[in-house]
Parts: structure tokens; sequence; C-alpha cells
């Protein structure tokens, strides 16, 4: 990894290290006192074991002249297992707290184990760890490849994506210590949101100097994605993350918003985040790897730009479908509502072209699960984005909002969509960049594949019932004119489906648990055979005197 | 000082019209006859094996 760095960048990294180290100790003395502290002590620590890293592959040979003829995949193969371990985790807290809404008890007595600070875990790790360096890994892939040219240095990707993962960590461990500041998938305090911010210009810098130097007259479609989900996330964290600490050695803050501003604001980040987070930056995987997969260039090419356009400025006014009957204004309601519907075109567009460029290709479907991953992720993408469009009608969201519903649709994106989209890329990513035939089981993709898929459905379907249960126990009246059930009726009524729940997301857990050992696996095979290549020109014929002899 | 009165009227109808005027751009964009062979070719592109970058 060092080896790969020329001296130059092995000094800028040991630069950047002492300063992000310094950097941590200054807020662990301000914080002195406070939980602050522990934050810039982990900041501190992390630098300075990777300062380790580097000071001992300092003095490596520096990368020949002929790394330029090479595409530079290293930080994707990172990334890729990050994605993994950190999709390990993310799930498996995620089906830690549906358990414990199973059984509430189970918390130990402790504060770290309850619901509250369990549960962004789960979403952060889901989302920004999982996604997060799902996205990272494979864009730094097919920028290279469909620019057809290089990563413009070895140093910033490597930035950005230890980066980012310390901003995971302190994210996550955050919540477990009781830092948030309370903004659902925005809960990091401002340090985390700060440093967020460096990572992130990098990224898009990465970006645009690989573009400038691309052999490529017109720029694909995916990397259209990709710019559009790095260059608004970029504006929603900043936009959204406004806030005042209370003093520079103090983990707490004040945001720049409050009332319903701070709601509409809060939801214009967060159904944006969907958008181009969780959408944005998956079609632009799915606008490569299932094309390349199937072996056919895209149904339609105008289809997938029409939609990009369509996609990215309808979103932009949908967070307010969020805030039905509250205090936001009706018409700004109705504006949401009315963007929410119309998505529902740029949408199918994606979907119906992703299946369309299978159309021809069915028997590849059937028989590679990795293919059959990016098939279902369209399906549940399409289903998952007319859900979406219904449910913001507001006679609908009277019924469905603050319900386990919402819960359901979440998931029905989240695990159908884009976890199937990225365990397919991861798939057909891995072989390609390990320089290996195929992934070191088939059959482990298959059975990953089918514990997905049953995973999801199971979960789906329990919350919908859930949901719907739920939502009409809170609006039925007797005969009196008063709430005919108590709100722990509906709770008693709900147990069942969390048991349910809670055994689809264990299958779900299992499959990327299986997903990581054949990632890991594939991986251990490509370095035996780095390892055993001297030996090449003797084993083989070796091997060939053996039989004869035989 | 702007005050909410304003700031609705100006959205309504500023934001109509800008709207219209990206979408019509949009749709001339993807279907001018120009530009359909370089959107083939992109499209056509990335299936070609090819595992080393031009620089």
């Amino acid at each position: 990894m060092i080896s790969e760095l020329t001296r130059g960048e092995r000094r800028l990294a040991l630069a950047v290290l002492t300063a992000v180290a310094t950097f941590g100790l200054a807020l662990a003395i301000a914080g002195r006192g406070d939980i602050l502290a522990v934050h810039g002590g982990l900041i501190m620590a992390s630098a300075v074991i990777l300062m380790f890293f580097v000071i001992a592959g300092f003095y490596a040979p520096e990368p020949g002249e002929e790394r330029l003829a090479q595409y530079y995949d290293t930080p994707t193969k990172a990334g890729v297992v990050l994605a993994m371990i950190w999709g390990v985790i993310g799930m498996g807290v995620g089906d830690w707290v549906a358990w414990l809404l199973v059984y509430p008890d189970m918390t130990f007595d402790a504060a770290w184990a309850s619901f509250g600070r369990l549960r962004p875990v789960h979403t952060s790790g889901v989302i920004f760890g999982f996604g997060g360096n799902a996205l990272i890994a494979t864009s730094f892939h097919v920028l290279q490849r469909t620019s057809r040219a290089r990563l413009p240095d070895q140093f910033s990707p490597w930035f950005v994506l230890v980066g980012y993962n310390l901003f995971c960590l302190i994210a996550a461990s955050g919540y477990l210590l009781g830092i948030t500041q309370s903004k659902e998938y925005a809960e990091p305090e401002w340090y985390a949101d700060l440093w967020l911010v460096v990572v992130w210009v990098v990224y898009f810098s990465i970006y645009l100097r690989t573009l400038m130097r691309r052999q490529e007259p017109h720029i694909y479609v995916a990397n259209w994605y990709y710019m559009a989900f790095i260059l608004v996330v970029a504006i929603l964290h900043i936009v959204n993350n406004l806030a005042v600490p209370i003093s520079f050695g103090s983990a707490k803050s004040y945001s720049a918003f409050s009332g319903v501003q701070d709601a509409m604001t809060q939801w214009w980040y967060g159904h944006n985040a969907v958008a181009f987070f969780l959408t944005a930056g998956f079609l632009g995987m799915m606008y490569y790897y299932l094309p390349k997969r199937a072996g056919r260039p895209v149904f339609s090419y105008r289809m997938s730009i029409l939609g990009f356009w369509g996609i990215t400025f309808m979103y932009m006014w949908a967070g307010s479908h969020h805030l039905h009957y509250t205090a936001l204004p009706q018409w700004v309601q109705t504006l949401g509502m009315t963007f929410s519907i119309m998505l529902i075109v740029p949408s199918w567009m994606a979907a119906a072209n992703a299946l369309l460029t299978l159309n021809g290709a069915w028997h590849k479907v059937r028989d590679d699960a990795t293919l059959r991953f990016m098939m279902l992720a369209a399906v549940f993408y399409g289903l998952s984005t007319f859900e979406g469009s219904f449910m913001s009608i507001r006679a609908v969201n009277s019924l469905s909002h603050y319900t386990d519903w919402t819960v359901g649709h979440v998931h029905a994106g989240a695990l159908g969509w884009v976890a199937l989209i990225t365990f397919g890329s991861i798939y057909a990513v891995v072989p390609w960049v390990w320089k290996r035939p195929a992934m070191y089981s088939n059959k482990l993709v298959e059975v990953h594949f089918w514990l997905s898929l049953a995973g999801t459905l199971v979960y789906v379907f329990a919350m919908w019932n859930s949901g719907i249960i739920q939502g009409l126990m809170w609006r039925t009246y007797n005969e009196g004119g008063t709430l005919a059930y108590s709100f722990i009726d509906s709770l008693v009524a709900m147990r069942p489906y969390y048991i349910a729940r809670a055994i689809g997301g264990l299958l779900f857990v299992i499959g990327a648990v299986v997903g990581l050992y054949n990632v890991w696996m594939t991986i251990r095979e490509a370095s035996a055979e780095r390892a055993d290549a001297p030996d090449a020109p003797v084993v083989p014929a070796l091997a060939r005197s053996l039989q004869a002899g035989e | 000082m702007i005050d909410h009165d304003t700031l609705v009227a100006f959205s309504k109808s500023y934001g109509l019209f800008y709207l219209m005027a990206m979408a019509i751009t949009v749709v001339a964009y993807t279907f001018w006859p120009s530009n359909k062979e370089r959107f083939e070719e992109a499209a056509k592109s990335i299936i070609d094996d090819e595992d080393t970058p031009c620089r």
C-alpha cells in the first residue's frame, strides 16, 4: 500500500497525518472534562497508528513509471472489503435492534444498549459505512474505465477512503457514547461534519481531475450520477449541519435553524439523502455494472439522460412530503406531494431501462446469480419508487405516517434496491480487480441471493401488515367518539410482525456474512496464486510427468 | 425586507418557468439528432474490454 505511493506522496501523507493528529490532540485538550475528549483521543490515535504504517514503508522502493500504464485499483479493493465489513456490522446491529423491539428489556441496563443509541449505529452503519464505502470503491473503478484514464495520483484516493472511514468511526462511536445532534441521518456533531466536508471536497476534486484527462469524447452517464451524488450530498450536508457549537471544547452544538424551518431543512436533507446518496450513486453503479455484466449496451442511452435530469431536479422538491399535517404551510406540503408523484416517471425510466437491457439476456439472468442480484434490484427499485410516490399523497400519508409501513417502504428500497445492486456490483467487480476468472464460490453467491430475497420479502411483508394494522388501530373510533384502542393495544398487535421482521433481517445478515466470506476467499485465492507465480514454469511440468507415471 | 408572501409569489411564478425551460432544454439535448451517434457510441464503448488506461 505505502509502496505504491511516491516519495513525495509519502511525505504528504505524513504531513496530513501530523495535522490530523494535532487536530485530535487540540480537541482532546480543549474538550477535557467533556465527552469530546474521547473523540479527540480517537482521532489522534487513528492518525498516529497510520503514521507508523507510513514510516514503516517510507524507505521502500518508489513505484516505477510503469504504474501509469495500469489503472489504480488498490483503493477500490480496500473500499470493497470495508463496505462488506461495515455491511455485516450495520446489518447485524439492525437485526439486534429489531430483536430489541421484540424484547425491550434486552438493554442490560446500559445506556449504550438502548434503542435510541443503537438505531443510528445501524442506520449510519448501513447507509454511510456499507453504502458509502461501496459508492467510493465502485466510483473509482467506474471513473477510470469510462474515462480510460488512471486516477490523478496515489495519495488523494487513500485520503478520501481513510478519511471517510474515520468519519464513520467517529459517528458510530459517538452514538454509543450519547453524542448526537438529533437530526435523522445527520446525527454526527459539528467537528465530524467539518471533517467530512474536507474529505468530500477532495473526493469531488479526484472526479474532476480524472475527467479532465479522459480519453473518451463523451462522459458516460454513470459518471453523471456519481457526480450528482458527490456534489449534492456536499450541498445537503453543509446546509443541514449549519450549527454553532457551545464552545470549541464541547461536543454539543445548536442548529442554525429552529421550528418549522428546522424541520423543513432536515427533511429537504433527509429525502435528498435518499435521492442522491441512496439513489443517484447506486444508479451510477447500475448503469455501469449491469450492461457490463450482461454484455449488452444499455437499452436506451437517451432514457438514462432524461431520467438523470428528472431525478436530480424533481427530488430537490420532494422533501416536504415528510411533513404532511404539520405546521408547514399547506402549499409547501402539496408541492412536495406533486413532485413526489411526478418522480415516478424518471424512476420508472431507470427501472425499465435496466430490465429492457436484460431483455434478450434472460438466460444469463437465470444462470448468473450476480446478474440476478442486479435484475432484482431494478425490480425493487421500480416497486419502492412506486410505493414512495403513493405514500407521499397526503390522504395515504394520513394512514401510513409514523407507522411501520414507512419502515417497510424504506427497507424495500434499502434492502431490495441499494443492498442488492451493491452485492451484484461487488460480485462483478471483485473478480475483475483481483484478476480472477470468477468468485471463489458461485454456489455461495447463489446462497446469498436466495437469503437476500427471502429476507427482504419476509421483512417487507411483515412491515406492510404491521404498518397498516397500526395505522388503522390509531384511527378507529368507538361509538362514544373516542379512540377504540390505546397505544399499548397497538404495540401488542405489532409483536408477531416484529418477530417476523427480525427473522427476515437475520436471513439478510446471514447472506451478508456469506458474501464477506466469499469475497475474503476470492482475495486469498488471488494472493495464493501470486505467491505461487515464480514456480509456474516448474510446477506444471512436474505435475504432467507425475500423471504420465501413473 | 422580503416577507413570506413575496417569497411565495416569486417561487410560484419563477419556479414554474424555470422548470419548464429546464425540461425543454433537457429534451432538446437528449433528442438532438447530431447527439445520437455520440450517445450510442458511449453506450457501446463500456462493453469493450480494455484493462489499461490510455494515460
